[in-house]
């Protein structure tokens, strides 16, 4: 009997041991995450942690002294710059690898190997974009240059270092909860992960959505709901700029007026893309002259506006070498310094906004995606199989056809309409042969503006507006890149892929990029606005936005005796140009006889609102709603038959039609036998506001920062993991471009004196481990629109009371 | 007597084993000790879990103490649906208990009841 009870208890003593260390009875394995010596509580760093170190590895070549000072910002010094990569490889993947391979699986299409099924359309659709494809070409490009080589070799070698020392206790919490290892870093994944930025910032055009509103909308129609420009724009070039004379001359292929520019009814494309990136990735950057300036000296500012995420895109650090000492923040996955200074100049980016990425319908000969129709005769295809592995179930066999424009991204196997056997492929510049590497790995190294040029003419895709000042007094902002020539139109639409007169006929030589140096205003500027103004021989596109950068020139313009606070004021600056120009149409057309007094109240909050988006203003949410309910009415009632997806116009149109016609047509509702007027919509939009404001007031949410609410989302949306409801301003047409989960994702400002001056901050913290203190211990900080004083540190000053912990590596 | 020594030499044998192997050996240190020690089957049930209970509550409260309880707060949110530290503690603790007081039950019936 004692036998039947013994084997039942062991039985039992086995089954919980086995259920509690594996996810087969719940979705965590519980006593493994957590058991005290093995699970998630070694991941509770005590606040007084000890960051001090010793350490030996046999890569190695001479001796790293890392110094950490109270932010934990590692400053390293190393006797070359290998070493250097190998410990910042080390320290990327020592507080960030969870973040570092979430974000490659991602890039890569590979999530569903952790996340399982719910993760197979993202995979699907980053490997029929070739990212993969890109990243690979990026390798090659990257692996031929011997400086990049090594850069890139070195911090692999350490970022593989750190995963040797990892044990079962000592992995990150995410490994844990997730019960998967750690995956072997390559250069590889560094490449990928550049894609991935260029993903973030090249990848948000239009194409489909314009050309189902083409196909739906007149000519006339078309053109009045999507103008090619605003009249408000004050380009990165300024206006009157001389203009070049271009060496490539895109021809606009035979018949395109028929074939492409026609507005033929029904040829809606069915496609619905699953992710878009963020059409607010932008950014502001500007450097002044010394002439500007109180100390004689240039500065440079620039804040990056991204999808706010913890753990942080950034990694702020220093790195000293003999070749270079620069300070600044990286990526965590590639090395470097990313956007920064150095001693002798200071360099900073903004998204160029340009479109890059095209789609060309393709005729396939049947199924199979063997062949397709090109110039008058069937052309083979490559074809690429992607195989998607997901956790718990079987792989998943993708089939992705390559032709000359590039990768088809839909067929009719994925996200098109059932029956409609369209397939579209794309061309983007992110699969061209570029080492973006080589342009960081130059600029922390540039001594003056010979070596800027130098450096960004490696950069090809992202397309940037990179800023640039010097200690010499230079400063100069290019709107560096590979862009396509095109001619007028090309690429706003889908275009036929039978015809290689539609093909990019090649990039504008980088000899003709738009660039300013020394100007005479004494400033050059970006944020995101079109690059140079229109008598540029190459056609840009559309979609940019265009207020932030006006107000940000107009107040550069105005500024004198510049000091680095004053720059910390300009950049978390709430002034809101678009609301300016917009609330005068409002004021103008409200009815306000109309109003009851409850209506009336919320009518003068908007009438003496002084367009600053500040944390606590009513005026800006009285904008705000009844702006949006005057766009909707106006638009929506021309759309209920319109193809699905299809592109609506933009804030800047809507406001600059209105300001520019007063009988905009598209005012009159077509369902009504009557002529709707602007004061009625006004006044209408103004009283369906008034509704929505008295429930916030009554929810004590009467303030734009609780509207706007801002939150920075846990990479994977743990809400406990993350940060809501922070009490900040701006908005999107703000130079504090934050928005409910977008923003200024580092904040830097560089005054170029002998002795550099700069300060900066990011809305994060250095930790990815939730369980630290240095997870997120910056944000309420960038908050309150407060900067750390940034220290390129020397290395006589290793005694420096700043200096709380010291990390030593040699060889072992 | 017996039980409280039973009770340590569980738990600081957990301690030690848990240093160089995965945790579920507990529940080996736990069958071990009382296949050794014998004990009335009830207690031997106790002795697990009360030294489990002990040493788990006691190094995931240190732990947690000296965090500030940063962690425990996002973790107790994630998996039970509530911002308290201590009840993770409570569960982290709970666990190890039932391990341990089933694996050192089932030590003491193979070892079988003490003669008197």
């Amino acid at each position: 009997m004692r036998f039947v009870f013994f084997f039942i208890t062991a039985i039992v003593s086995a089954a919980f041991c086995y259920l509690l260390d594996t996810k087969v009875l719940l979705k965590i394995p519980l006593g493994k995450l957590l058991s005290p010596q093995e699970g998630i509580w070694q991941n509770a760093e005590p606040v007084d942690q000890q960051y001090s170190a010793d350490l030996h590895f046999g890569n190695l070549t001479g001796k790293t002294e890392v110094y950490f000072d109270a932010r934990l910002v590692p400053h390293v010094f190393a006797e070359n710059e290998n070493d250097a990569y190998f410990v910042q490889g080390f320290l990327h993947a020592k507080f960030r690898l969870w973040q570092m391979e979430l974000q490659t699986l991602a890039a890569a299409g590979r999530l569903s190997e952790v996340l399982g099924e719910v993760a197979i359309n993202h995979d699907r659709e980053f490997r029929r974009l070739g990212m993969n494809y890109a990243a690979e070409n990026a390798l090659q490009e990257m692996e031929k240059d011997e400086q990049t080589k090594s850069a890139c070799d070195a911090y692999t070698a350490g970022v593989n270092a750190y995963m040797t020392k990892l044990t079962n206790s000592t992995l990150s919490v995410e490994y844990k909860l997730l019960g998967i290892k750690p995956e072997r870093w390559t250069n590889f994944k560094s490449a990928l992960f550049l894609k991935y930025m260029s993903y973030n910032l090249s990848g948000f055009e239009n194409d489909f959505e314009m050309t189902n509103a083409k196909s739906y909308f007149n000519k006339n129609d078309f053109d009045k709901l999507f103008p090619v420009h605003q009249d408000s724009v004050d380009p990165v070039i300024p206006k009157g700029t001389a203009v070049i004379e271009p060496k490539v001359h895109p021809v606009t292929p035979a018949f395109a007026d028929s074939l492409y520019f026609n507005f033929i009814k029904d040829s809606a494309i069915n496609v619905v893309e699953s992710e878009k990136p963020n059409p607010n990735n932008g950014s502001n950057n500007w450097a002044v002259s010394g002439m500007k300036t109180k100390s004689g000296a240039p500065i440079l500012c620039n804040d990056p506006h991204l999808g706010l995420n913890l753990p942080s895109i950034w990694f702020e650090m220093q790195i000293s070498v003999p070749e270079f000492n620069a300070y600044g923040v990286s990526f965590p996955g590639t090395p470097g310094i990313i956007i920064g200074f150095n001693d002798h100049c200071a360099f900073g980016f903004t998204n160029s906004e340009r479109d890059v990425r095209d789609y060309y319908e393709i005729k396939f000969k049947d199924n199979s995606k063997r062949e397709y129709w090109f110039d008058s005769s069937w052309k083979k295809t490559t074809l690429r199989i992607e195989r998607i592995k997901i956790a718990g179930k079987s792989d998943l066999l993708d089939t992705v056809a390559y032709t000359v424009f590039g990768p088809v991204m839909y067929d009719h196997s994925f996200n098109s309409k059932k029956g409609l056997n369209k397939n579209y492929a794309v061309s983007w510049t992110a699969y061209e042969k570029s080492n973006e590497f080589k342009t960081f790995y130059l600029l922390d190294r540039a001594r003056n503006y010979d070596d800027y040029l130098e450096a960004v003419n490696y950069l090809n895709t992202p397309g940037q507006n990179c800023v640039f000042a010097c200690k010499t007094g230079d400063i100069a902002i290019r709107a560096a890149g590979d862009f396509p020539a095109k001619w007028n139109g090309q690429g706003d639409f889908i275009m036929p892929g039978t015809d290689s007169g539609y093909m990019w006929q090649g990039m504008i030589p980088k000899e003709e990029t738009p660039f300013q140096y020394n100007p005479e205003r004494g400033f050059v500027s970006s944020a995101n606005q079109l690059p140079v103004d229109t008598p540029y021989p190459y056609y840009l596109g559309r979609n940019y936005p265009l207020y932030r950068a006006r107000y940000l020139n107009s107040q550069l313009t105005a500024m004198q005796n510049i000091t680095p606070q004053n720059m910390m004021a300009l950049q978390t600056n709430n002034h809101d140009l678009y609301a300016e120009m917009a609330v005068p149409v409002l004021l103008k057309n409200i009815q306000t006889e109309k109003l009851n007094s409850q209506e009336k109240k919320y009518f003068d909050k908007l009438k003496y609102w002084n367009f600053d988006n500040d944390a606590k203003s009513v005026g800006a949410i009285v904008f705000d709603l009844t702006w949006h309910n005057l766009y909707d009415t106006v638009y929506n009632d021309n759309y209920t038959h319109a193809p699905k997806n299809s592109a609506m116009p933009s804030e800047s149109s809507f406001l600059e039609s209105l300001l520019k016609d007063s009988a905009y047509k598209f005012v009159d509702m077509v369902s009504t036998p009557w002529v709707e007027t602007l004061q009625e919509m006004s006044t209408s939009a103004l009283k369906k506001a008034v509704t929505a404001m008295e429930q916030l007031e009554s929810d004590g949410n009467l303030e734009w920062s609780k509207y706007k609410d801002t939150h920075i989302d846990y990479l994977l949306k743990f809400p406990s993991f993350s940060r809501f409801h922070l009490p900040i301003g701006g908005g999107e047409n703000s130079i504090n471009a934050t928005t409910s989960n977008h923003g200024p994702s580092w904040r830097m400002i560089v005054s170029l004196t002998e002795k550099t001056e700069a300060y900066g901050i990011y809305p994060g913290g250095q930790s990815g481990n939730p369980g630290s203190k240095f997870y997120d211990d910056a944000i309420d900080n960038w908050v309150s629109g407060n900067y750390y004083e940034l220290w390129l540190m020397k290395k006589e000053e290793e005694k420096d009371k700043r200096i709380k912990w010291k990390m030593s590596f040699s060889k072992s | 007597m017996r039980f409280f020594v039973s009770v340590f030499l569980m738990a600081f044998l957990s301690f030690a084993s848990c240093l160089f192997f995965p945790w579920w050996s507990i529940a080996v240190v736990c069958f071990v000790v009382s296949f050794l020690i014998p004990n009335q089957y009830g207690k031997a049930f106790l002795i697990g879990f009360v030294a489990l209970f002990l040493l788990w509550f006691g190094l995931s409260f240190w732990l947690s103490f000296k965090n500030n309880h940063i962690l425990a707060q996002r973790i107790s949110v994630l998996i039970l649906n509530m911002n308290s530290p201590f009840l993770l503690v409570l569960l982290t603790a709970f666990i190890g208990a039932v391990v341990g007081g089933f694996s050192s039950l089932s030590g003491s019936l193979l070892r079988g009841k003490p003669k008197n």
